[in-house]
């Protein structure tokens, strides 16, 4: 089959959630990578999960995408971080078998209808009248399709850094796709450079575990994705140690040898989660940094030393880790690196993630400027269901930042560009509230159901869920007297009055397992939907305050702004200001508003000029 | 793309008075200048032109300013025609300036409204402006002019940075908390919260900005023939009369609007009462009949018999020239309307509580929309500072950050700046 509707080059994160979800939307879908026996590979750590990035894989999933069900494939050890925060803010992690996600990954790739997979090396984009036609290959089959996703990660121009060393190349052992970026440059995308690192990788058989503090798995039984029904795998420690004087003065003495500090890197680094030679630099009174050891599977000896990405030469990096406490005969399997690598200004896609210069052309994934396998997920979703929407005429799901994060993503890719690596952060959300790891089936998996692109398991999962959360809600109004539950033992005043039992959630100490004599066996059903409900009437008063605020931020959604708005003739916007909103061309007068560095005036000049411009375009 | 039409209003006050400013804003200000002058001056500086219309016939001999946008009051070009301000001349510029191409008479505060679409201000600094125009007092021409040159504004700025470091501490420990730099919010967190809540509260409890536009209310009280209506005239004789925004609302009361020392008073003699019966005749007049207006009131001047007054009345013991004059033992002040004497006195004694109770010179004041959205961020700070889960207080602070936003235009709706902008006289 040379005959596509959507093709997806890159067989990572991003190119697997895009293949699949396209698929699932019923589009002929071919996935291009360079080895087909990579796909699903984790690059670096293999955690998948955590602090907003949890919210990602959850909403990925509950579109019924690849990422939540193979972590749990390959989940060795389950941590939810925040646990002691409000639950808007816990982040679902798992640290997964490298091994078994990745043949999770290929299991579901495989079995996915619609889907084919080819071997190869995407060379160039066939291009027709400046929009896409297909895909020419390395060995010169071109293959057609009107929409091409682009998912190749650190592929564009990657360089490799190590100490004194430098190779060309996305990740140790793979080529740089050199073609590909050559036309991508001609095309006179806006292309930027940005550089990412990994900490070396230990032999666990050389670690003195028994001195450190482990660190084990979370003892409940939550999963990744509600679709698995249970925890699949043997749970492993992890253990913490920590970096030490000695080490930092190892560190201090080197600085000259590194890239990062000797000029060889001149891009950007994300700045929460910098390498330790940074950390050493800038925190230098610090007496020693926090560093988990984490098993990579279970077949491996490999340990991950979160917390200790560099790019220091390999003698300095030996001698750095045996600094560290149960590491004093450490070996070092893998050397860490630094990769530096161009990344398109994603303010040059549209809120789809195509290319606004190259109809047919969608970019997702690190491509894009953010870092992180969820962050890649999720736009592999967007753009896949997205591209898959256009190509057959439907309508992808609708996602808006009072959504789901993955919208609020992309929402700030699209329309602030990036300075660093982007990665996911719950204070990115601003109705976080709502969006809560634990809820994105209750927002998305409807939405997905009516797009199309959710399969028949969970849309029966689903479907029973909803029925339980009709009995829960008619539950939740039965009216109880503050007397009631007082006499079970319950944190309230006897004379408080009668309620409904979700005004009673709202109480401190009141669960939804103390409301059992009303809710019944209802809660053991679905104990996870019972939490949620719970949740949702605690934090009723403050989702009802953000409802006048999200329907004002509707109305100014519906004023859009044309692609080819004429900033630079809105009388007084600064040029910068001119200059960021042609870069991010807003859609609509509330996407303007996002966008760095836009005052309140020149907002409402930009209102002024969009309703004359309307005006002076009904009357013509 | 359509251009925007070129406005032009006189605006200063309405003629005849001594200079008439007429101001031209847009695209097409230039080309009128040069019409009517017959030449263009050098930018920002002032000159004397002979104006002529289109048939050559003599207008005015006037000064002219050119101040090319966009570093002009509105953003676009604006030429200023400094008239002599006889009825007849200033009629005859407008009619020239209408008669050219692309130029109109400007809408209720569209000169404004230009400005601020052009970035020239922000909200708070239009609506100072529009404050600003309205003010017929010094004590209303200071409090505006501070919000219109931006102290609101600045003030509003700082506070928000307050709250954008307060959340960035929050937010660290809820998207960082795996690190142990920021595991917990420092000590003195909510006390820096209570700190800036309470700074809010003491703006809340300042002098709202409307009470200039109404004055300081004082109300004359008392049976018939206290002598009311004879102090309420000596109170506001001689005073200049200003015009007061709102309208006079009830039908048995005279009020007068004046300035006493720069400070807006509006007094209210409660005159036109019927006489009730005869015995009970000052309960029945003096507290019942005009209760709503002494509720109204910043200060009741109570002429009554001593102590049937409402509480916290001045007991005035009027009349004290009379023969049969009857002393107050408590009176805050015995005077003689008549003769004048003591009225000086209690002037002096209004004006200092006036004083208290209004916007302080120069300081910004709020107006009620204002005030309205600061106290939505006071409350948000004040839910904050009682939180423990630090998801919630980060919810709380970022619905202050949004009140903030609101305050100074940003998020702001269209309607609302067509209601704002409608408020201004024409020409501003
Ligand atoms: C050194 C390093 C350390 C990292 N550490 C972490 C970490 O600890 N945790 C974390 O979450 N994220 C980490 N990341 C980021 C994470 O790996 C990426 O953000 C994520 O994998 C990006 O996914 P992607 O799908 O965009 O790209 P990738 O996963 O890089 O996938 C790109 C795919 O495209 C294929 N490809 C490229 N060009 C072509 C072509 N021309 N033809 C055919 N196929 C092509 C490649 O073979 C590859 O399969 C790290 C990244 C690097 C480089
Ligand atoms: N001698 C003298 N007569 C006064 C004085 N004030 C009021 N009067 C007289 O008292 C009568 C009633 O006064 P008026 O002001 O109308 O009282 P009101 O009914 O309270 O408003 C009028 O005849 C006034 O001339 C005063 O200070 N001295
Ligand atoms: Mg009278």
């Amino acid at each position: 089959m040379h005959q596509f509707d959507v093709l997806v080059i890159g067989g990572g994160h991003a190119g697997v959630e895009a293949a699949c979800a396209a698929a699932r939307m019923g589009a002929r879908t071919g996935l291009v990578s360079f080895d087909l026996a990579a796909i699903g590979a984790m690059s670096c750590n293999p955690a998948i999960g955590g602090l907003g990035k949890g919210h990602l894989v959850r909403e990925v999933d509950a579109l019924d995408g690849v990422i939540g069900r193979a972590a749990d494939a390959g989940a060795i050890h389950y941590r939810m971080l925040n646990r002691s925060k409000g639950s808007a803010v816990w982040g679902p992690r798992v640290q997964a078998d490298r091994v078994r996600f990745k043949a999770a990954v290929q299991a579901m790739v495989r079995a996915q209808p619609n889907l084919a997979l080819v071997e190869g090396e995407a060379a160039a984009l066939v291009l027709k009248g400046g929009a896409v036609a297909g895909l020419e290959l390395a060995d010169g089959t071109i293959l057609e399709a009107g929409r091409v996703i682009l998912c190749t990660g650190t592929f564009l121009g990657g360089v490799l850094f190590r100490g004194e060393e430098r190779v060309e190349g996305g990740r140790i052992g793979e080529n740089a796709a050199k073609r590909l970026a050559q036309q991508l440059r001609g095309a006179d995308l806006p292309m930027a450079r940005l550089k990412t690192g990994t900490p070396p990788r230990l032999d666990g058989r050389t670690i003195d575990w028994a001195v450190l503090e482990e660190q084990p798995s979370d003892g409940e039984g939550w999963t990744m994705s509600p679709l698995t029904l249970a925890r699949m795998n043997p749970q492993v420690f992890c253990a913490i140690t920590r970096t030490t004087q000695a080490g930092h003065d190892v560190i201090r003495a080197n600085l000259d040898r590194s890239p990062l500090f000797s000029g060889a890197i001149a891009a950007a680094g994300p700045r929460y989660c910098p390498s330790i030679e940074d950390k050493i630099h800038r925190f230098g009174d610090r007496e020693g940094h926090q560093v988990f050891l984490e098993p990579e599977g279970l077949d491996t000896h490999m340990v991950y030393p979160n917390g200790i990405s560099t790019s220091l030469p390999v003698d300095v990096q030996e001698t750095v880790v045996r600094t560290m406490p149960g590491c004093a005969r450490v070996e070092i399997v893998q050397p860490g690196y630094a990769v530096e690598y161009d990344h398109i200004d994603p303010r040059a896609l549209t809120p789809d993630l195509q290319v606004r210069a190259i109809p047919g052309l969608y970019c997702a994934g690190q491509i894009n400027g953010t870092t992180g396998y969820e962050e890649a997920a999720a736009q592999g979703l967007v753009a896949g269901l997205e591209a898959a929407a256009a190509a057959l005429g439907k309508a992808a799901p609708r996602l808006d930042r009072a959504n789901a994060y993955i919208a609020v993503m992309v929402d700030d890719l699209t329309l602030q560009g990036v300075t660093e690596p982007y990665r996911m952060l719950t204070a990115r959300a601003e109705y976080r509230l709502r969006l809560r790891a634990n809820n994105a089936a209750t927002r998305l998996t409807g939405l997905g159901i009516e797009a199309g692109c959710v399969g028949e398991e969970r849309r029966a999962w689903w479907e029973r869920r909803e029925e339980l959360r009709a009995m829960f809600h008619v539950k939740h109004s039965e009216r109880v007297h503050s007397r009631d539950l007082a006499d079970l033992g319950l944190p309230v005043r006897r004379d408080h009055g009668e309620k409904p039992l979700a005004e009673w959630l709202r109480f401190d100490g009141v669960t939804p397992e103390a409301l059992a004599p009303w809710l019944g066996e209802l809660t053991a059903c679905d104990p996870g939907l019972a939490e949620e409900m719970a949740e949702d009437a605690a934090y009723a008063p403050y989702l009802a305050r953000q409802d006048a605020e999200l329907r004002d931020l509707r109305a100014s959604e519906a004023l859009p702004l044309p692609a080819d708005f004429p900033y630079a003739q809105v009388p007084g916007l600064s040029n910068e200001m001119v200059e960021r909103l042609t870069s991010a061309a807003p859609g609509t007068l509330a996407a303007a508003g996002r966008v760095p560095g836009v005052t309140p005036a020149a907002l409402s000049a930009l209102l002024v000029h969009a309703r004359r411009l309307a005006d002076g375009q009904r009357a013509a | 793309m359509s251009a925007l039409p070129t406005i032009f209003a006189l605006s200063s006050g309405a003629p005849p008075a001594g200079v008439g400013l007429i101001r031209v804003s847009g695209p097409g200000a230039g080309a009128a200048l040069q019409a009517l002058a017959g030449r263009m001056p050098e930018p920002r500086r002032a000159s004397l032109a002979k104006l002529r219309d289109a048939q050559g016939a003599l207008l005015d001999a006037a000064l002219v300013l050119w101040f090319p946008g966009p570093n002009s009051a509105t953003g676009e070009d604006l030429a200023e025609f400094h008239c002599h301000g006889g009825r007849a001349v200033i009629a005859a510029v407008e009619r020239a300036l209408a008669a050219l191409p692309g130029l109109r008479r400007a809408e209720p505060g569209e000169f404004t409204r230009r400005a601020f679409a052009n970035g020239r201000i922000d909200l708070a600094e239009a609506e100072g402006l529009g404050d600003l125009l309205a003010a017929e007092t010094e004590l209303q021409r200071a409090a505006a002019l501070a919000n219109a040159g931006g102290a609101l504004s600045r003030q509003v700025e700082a506070w928000r940075e307050k709250v954008l470091a307060l959340s960035a501490e929050v937010e660290g420990v809820l998207d960082f908390s795996d690190e142990e730099d920021a595991a917990d919010l420092p000590e003195c967190f909510t006390w820096n919260i209570a700190a800036l809540a309470g700074e809010l509260r003491e703006w809340l409890a300042r002098p709202r900005s409307e009470r200039l536009g109404e004055g300081f209310r004082v109300v004359l009280a008392g049976p018939p023939n206290a002598g009311k209506s004879t102090l309420f005239n000596a109170l506001v004789e001689s005073e200049a009369a200003i015009t007061s925004p709102i309208a006079g609302t009830t039908r048995d009361v005279i009020e007068r609007a004046v300035a006493i020392g720069g400070v807006p008073f509006t007094f209210v003699d409660t005159a036109g009462l019927r006489e009730g019966e005869s015995g009970d005749a000052v309960e029945a007049i003096g507290i019942d009949r005009a209760k709503g207006e002494l509720s109204r009131a910043d200060l009741v001047l109570w002429l009554g018999p001593e102590g049937a007054g409402p509480q916290d009345a001045w007991e005035i013991a009027a009349q004290a020239d009379r023969a049969d004059f009857a002393p107050k033992t408590t009176a805050h002040f015995t005077l003689s309307a008549a003769t004048g004497k003591g009225v000086g006195a209690l002037k002096a004694a209004l004006l200092d509580v006036a004083r208290d109770a209004l916007p302080r010179p120069g300081e910004a004041a709020l107006n009620a929309r204002q005030h309205a959205r600061l106290s939505e961020a006071t409350e948000a700070l004040e839910g904050a500072k009682a939180l423990s889960d630090p998801l919630l207080v980060a919810e709380e602070l970022r619905r202050a950050r949004l009140a903030f936003d609101r305050l100074i235009g940003r998020a702001t709706t269209e309607d609302m700046l067509d209601t704002l902008f409608g408020r201004f006289c024409i020409g501003k």
